[in-house]
């Protein structure tokens, strides 16, 4: 008993200090966002209705680049493609729905997730998903529109370099998933790939061509 | 509607479609190795091809500039196990730095 409680004091600590550390680089988005010619309100629908961090810098980074829609939204969604297989292993656990379904879907990120399925039991991984989504919803809205507004209060974004904050966040998400030699080969071939692409096809192409690697290295185990 | 907008609405169209297939498609579906192994490559392609192209590409130009500084000082505090935040704070004070000084 007392460790079931212990549990559930746990888990509302852990979410509210997750949620808040993760709001945080809502602020690095909101003046990425606005470094790359989006309006605040465009940043802070992107929080606001897409809400997944990757996909986010992703379509503000490949339309910063000079890329089509088409291609901002091909690369987003490749990269939100794992949130799919979230909601399917959220399923069986928060047994949703109507309305509530609707709203925990669009909860179901790394963070929820993450926290939800760490619990020993149900409650409390159905508490700990609550407690995250909507705080790091709160969190990362609300430091969107602060990142937006204080970079659109600023001039020229390469000044404050700004120009620099959007790939250091790139890198600083896809760093973690670097854990041995084949990540390094395909991320080196990405890199790489993507850069020969770009005097030859259109701008935001080369970036989403790079998922063809993905397929090549994933085929076999 | 401009194309910034599109881009907007259309990724976090089909984004939150993504999310809430997961709660409505049977579980077998996309429980294949194949896939999963694919799924779990494809942010590190796209977000590395990202980084590149973010460092060194001025619409289909690539050139050299004060952002690969700033990608220098982000590796550098990678390495050095730093928050995300200070990763992407230092990039953009060395950047900021580099620019006012030598570009």
């Amino acid at each position: 008993m007392g460790l079931g409680q212990n549990n559930g004091v746990s888990v509302k600590r852990d979410a509210m200090g997750l949620s808040f550390a993760v709001g945080l680089y809502g602020s690095a988005f909101g003046a990425a966002a606005v470094a790359n010619h989006f309006s605040v309100a465009q940043a802070c629908f992107l929080s606001l209705v897409l809400f997944s961090g990757a996909s986010q810098f992703a379509v503000i980074g490949v339309m910063g680049a000079g890329g089509a829609p088409i291609n901002a939204i091909g690369t987003g969604t490749l990269l939100g493609l794992r949130n799919a297989l979230y909601s399917l292993r959220m399923k069986p656990i928060l047994q949703l729905k109507g309305l509530k379904r609707l709203v925990g879907a669009q909860l179901t990120i790394d963070e929820s997730t993450g926290i939800a399925v760490a619990q020993l039991n149900q409650k409390d991984s159905i508490k700990g998903f609550w407690l995250t989504g909507i705080g790091v919803y709160f969190w990362w809205n609300l430091f969107t529109l602060i990142g937006a507004l204080g970079a659109q209060s600023i001039g020229n974004p390469a000044q404050w370099g700004l120009d620099s904050a959007v790939p250091a966040a790139f890198l600083a998400l896809v760093w973690p998933r670097l854990t041995n030699t084949k990540s390094w080969v395909l991320a080196s071939a990405a890199a790489i790939l993507a850069l020969c692409l770009t005097p030859i096809f259109p701008a935001g192409l080369p970036i989403i061509s790079c998922a063809l690697l993905a397929l090549i290295f994933g085929w076999r185990a | 509607m401009s194309q910034t907008w599109l881009a907007v609405i259309g990724s976090s169209a089909a984004c939150y479609a993504l999310k809430f297939l997961g709660t409505v498609i049977p579980q077998k579906w996309l429980e294949s190795a194949k896939f999963t192994r694919i799924n779990n490559l494809i942010p590190i392609a796209l977000l590395t091809a990202l980084v590149s192209v973010n460092v060194f590409a001025e619409k289909t130009k690539l050139v050299i500039d004060q952002r690969v500084i700033g990608i220098a000082a982000a590796i550098t505090l990678l390495a050095l196990k730093r928050s995300f935040l200070s990763v992407v704070l230092g990039a953009a004070v060395v950047s900021a730095l580099a620019y006012k000084f030598l570009f």
